[in-house]
C-alpha cells in the first residue's frame, strides 16, 4: 500500500460516495448545532434557577421550593454527566417503548438522538453557566439592585450577558465535543457522518481510505467551528477604542485612556 | 427645632443592629435624615459606617431594628424593595458600572427597565445628567476604557438619572488618586448646592467639615457624636471623637 494508492482510493470513494459523505456531515452538523443551542438554553435555565438568592429570612415555602429545585437539577446533572452518552441513547431509545408496552415510540431516530444529545449538553452547560454567573463581580449585582432592578432584570440585563461572554469558550468546547460525539448515535441507527463510514466500508471494504476521509471531514468541521467561534468572541468584545462624542476640537481630554488598536500596534512593532 | 423638622423626615433609623455571625457590627443605631440634609458619616475603617449605609439600601438585611422611609417600614413583609431602591440612589467605592454596557447605556438601563421609560426620554435624561457630571463626550466608551474618576462620575450620573429622593455615597473617593478625588468632590459639591439629600460615608475630612450640613462620628458600631460639622470638628465632646480627629489632622 503506497501513498499514491491511498490517494487514488480516496478519490474513488469520493467520486462514488461523495454525496453520501456530505449528507452524513450535514446530519452531524445540524444535530450538533441544534443540540448545542437547546443544551445552552437548558444550561442557562438550570444555572439561573440554581443561583436564585435565598436568605434565611425568606418565606418557608420559597425556601422549600428552592431546595427541591436545586436537588432536582443536581440529580439531573449528576445522572447525565455520570453515564456514557452511548448508553443513554440506548436507554432512552428502547426505554420509552419498553415502559409503555410499545404504546409510545419515538417518532423518529432523529428525535431520540436530539433528545439525548441536548439533555446531555444541558447537564454540562448547567455547571458551566453556574460557574459563569459566580465568576461575575458581586458589585455588578449590587449596582443593579441599587437602581431598583429585580433579580430577573439584574440577571437578564447585567449578569447573563457578562457570564455568556466568559463561558463562550466553553460553549465552543461543547459544540466541538458534540460534533464528534454525535457519532455514537449510530448505535440507535442515526445516519450521521460516522454511520456513513460504516455503510461505505460495508460496500467497498476500503476501511483505511474511508477512515481517512472521515478524519479529514471531522477535522474540517471542527476547524471551521473554532474559527467561527473565535470570530464571534472578538465581535462580542467590540472595538478597543471609542469615539469622543464632541464636536469641540479643543475638548479637554486629560485622564482619558485610549487603547491602541491591535493592528496599529502590530504595524508599529514591524516598523522598529 | 425637632418638631419643626418631623414633617419632612425622609429616613428614620431606630434601634438598628446588624451582626455577621457573632460579630456585632452595628449596635442599636438611632439616626434620621430630613429632606435637604447633607450628612457625612466619618470614623475609622471597620467602625460600621458602610454597613449602616448598606442597611439603609437593604443590600444588607438588618438583624434587628427598624428603618422607616416616609413613615413606612422598609423591612416589613411585602414592602416593595426594588421600588424603594429606585428612590434611594447609591454610589459605591468600586463604582460598579455595568461592564457590558457603554457609559450612556449604564445611565439609561434603570430608566428603561425600572422606570419603564421609552428610549428617547431615557436617552435625553441620561445625556442631561452625564453632561452635568462632565462625562457627555464619553457616552460611547465602555467602563474599562475610562479612568477611575470618570467611572465614579458616570456612576453618580447613573444614580442621579433615577431622580432619587436621597443619594447614598459609600466612600466614593477612596479608590481614587488625588486629582480624581478632586473631580468627584467637585461634582458632589455641585449636588449639595442643588439641595439634594445626601448621606456620605467618607474619609475626606475637608468635605465633611466644609460641605456637609451635619456630621456623624462612628466607632465600633456606635454613633458617638451627631451634630453640626463646626461643632464636631471644632469642639468634639467625646474623647473618642477627639482621638480620631487628632490622628487625622496631626498627619
Amino acid at each position: 500500500m503506497s501513498f499514491a494508492q491511498l490517494v487514488s482510493d480516496i478519490i474513488k470513494l469520493w467520486n462514488n460516495y461523495g454525496m453520501i459523505y456530505l449528507g452524513g456531515m450535514w446530519k452531524t452538523v445540524s444535530l450538533a448545532v441544534i443540540c448545542t443551542l437547546v443544551g445552552c438554553l437548558i444550561g442557562f435555565l438550570c444555572g439561573v434557577l440554581q443561583t436564585i438568592p435565598c436568605a434565611k429570612t425568606d418565606h418557608v415555602i420559597k425556601r422549600t421550593l428552592l431546595s427541591v429545585l436545586r436537588a432536582v437539577i443536581r440529580a439531573y446533572v449528576e445522572v447525565f454527566r455520570g453515564t456514557p452518552m452511548i448508553l443513554q441513547a440506548v436507554f432512552v431509545y428502547y426505554g420509552l417503548p419498553y415502559f409503555t408496552n410499545n404504546a409510545v415510540q419515538w417518532s423518529s431516530v432523529w428525535m431520540a438522538a436530539f433528545t439525548v444529545v441536548a439533555i446531555n449538553t444541558g447537564a454540562y452547560m448547567a455547571e458551566t453557566v453556574r460557574g459563569g454567573i459566580l465568576s461575575i463581580d458581586p458589585g455588578q449585582t449590587e449596582g443593579a439592585k441599587a437602581i431598583g432592578m429585580t433579580h430577573v432584570q439584574t440577571m437578564v440585563n447585567v449578569i447573563l450577558p457578562q457570564a455568556l461572554r466568559s463561558i463562550l469558550p466553553q460553549i465552543g468546547n461543547n459544540f466541538i465535543i458534540n460534533l464528534k460525539d454525535t457519532s455514537v448515535m449510530f448505535i440507535i441507527g442515526y445516519s450521521e457522518f460516522f454511520a456513513t463510514h460504516k455503510a461505505v466500508v460495508g460496500a467497498t471494504f476500503l476501511y483505511f481510505p474511508s477512515a481517512t476521509v472521515e478524519m479529514i471531514g471531522y477535522l474540517f468541521m471542527t476547524l471551521v467551528s473554532s474559527f467561527l467561534l473565535r470570530w464571534w468572541e472578538k465581535k462580542i468584545d467590540g472595538s478597543d477604542s471609542f469615539d469622543l462624542a464632541t464636536k469641540d476640537t479643543l475638548a479637554h481630554t486629560s485622564g482619558m485612556v485610549r487603547y491602541r488598536h491591535k493592528h496599529a500596534a502590530r504595524l508599529e512593532e514591524r516598523g522598529r | 427645632m425637632d418638631q419643626k423638622k418631623t414633617g419632612d423626615v425622609l429616613l428614620q433609623v431606630s434601634h438598628l443592629s446588624k451582626s455577621f455571625g457573632n460579630n456585632l457590627v452595628l449596635k442599636d443605631i438611632d439616626f434620621s435624615v430630613s429632606k435637604g440634609d447633607v450628612t457625612s458619616v466619618i470614623g475609622s475603617s471597620g467602625s460600621g459606617k458602610s454597613t449602616l449605609l448598606r442597611c439603609i439600601n437593604l443590600l444588607e438585611v438588618p438583624t434587628s431594628g427598624q428603618i422607616l422611609f416616609h413613615g413606612s417600614s422598609i423591612t416589613a413583609r411585602g414592602y416593595n424593595v426594588p421600588a424603594y431602591r429606585a428612590k434611594v440612589g447609591m454610589v459605591f467605592q468600586s463604582f460598579n458600572l455595568f461592564a457590558n454596557m457603554t457609559v450612556l447605556e449604564n445611565c439609561m438601563i434603570g430608566l428603561r427597565k425600572v422606570m419603564r421609560q421609552d428610549k428617547a426620554t431615557a436617552e435625553e435624561t441620561a445625556r442631561m445628567y452625564l453632561d452635568k457630571v462632565g462625562m457627555a463626550p464619553y457616552i460611547n466608551a465602555k467602563p474599562r476604557q475610562i479612568s477611575g474618576g470618570q467611572k465614579q462620575r458616570v456612576a453618580i450620573a447613573r444614580a442621579l438619572a433615577m431622580e432619587p429622593e436621597v443619594l447614598l455615597f459609600d466612600e466614593p473617593t477612596s479608590a481614587l488618586d488625588p486629582q480624581m478625588v478632586g473631580e468627584v468632590l467637585d461634582v458632589m459639591k455641585a449636588l449639595v448646592k442643588e439641595g439634594l439629600t445626601m448621606i456620605v460615608v467618607t474619609h475626606e475630612m475637608a468635605f465633611a467639615r466644609d460641605v456637609s450640613s451635619r456630621t456623624v462620628f462612628m466607632k465600633d458600631g456606635i454613633i458617638w457624636e451627631d451634630g453640626a460639622p463646626s461643632q464636631i470638628f471644632g469642639h468634639p465632646q467625646k474623647t473618642e471623637t477627639q482621638e480620631f480627629l487628632s490622628r487625622f489632622f496631626d498627619r
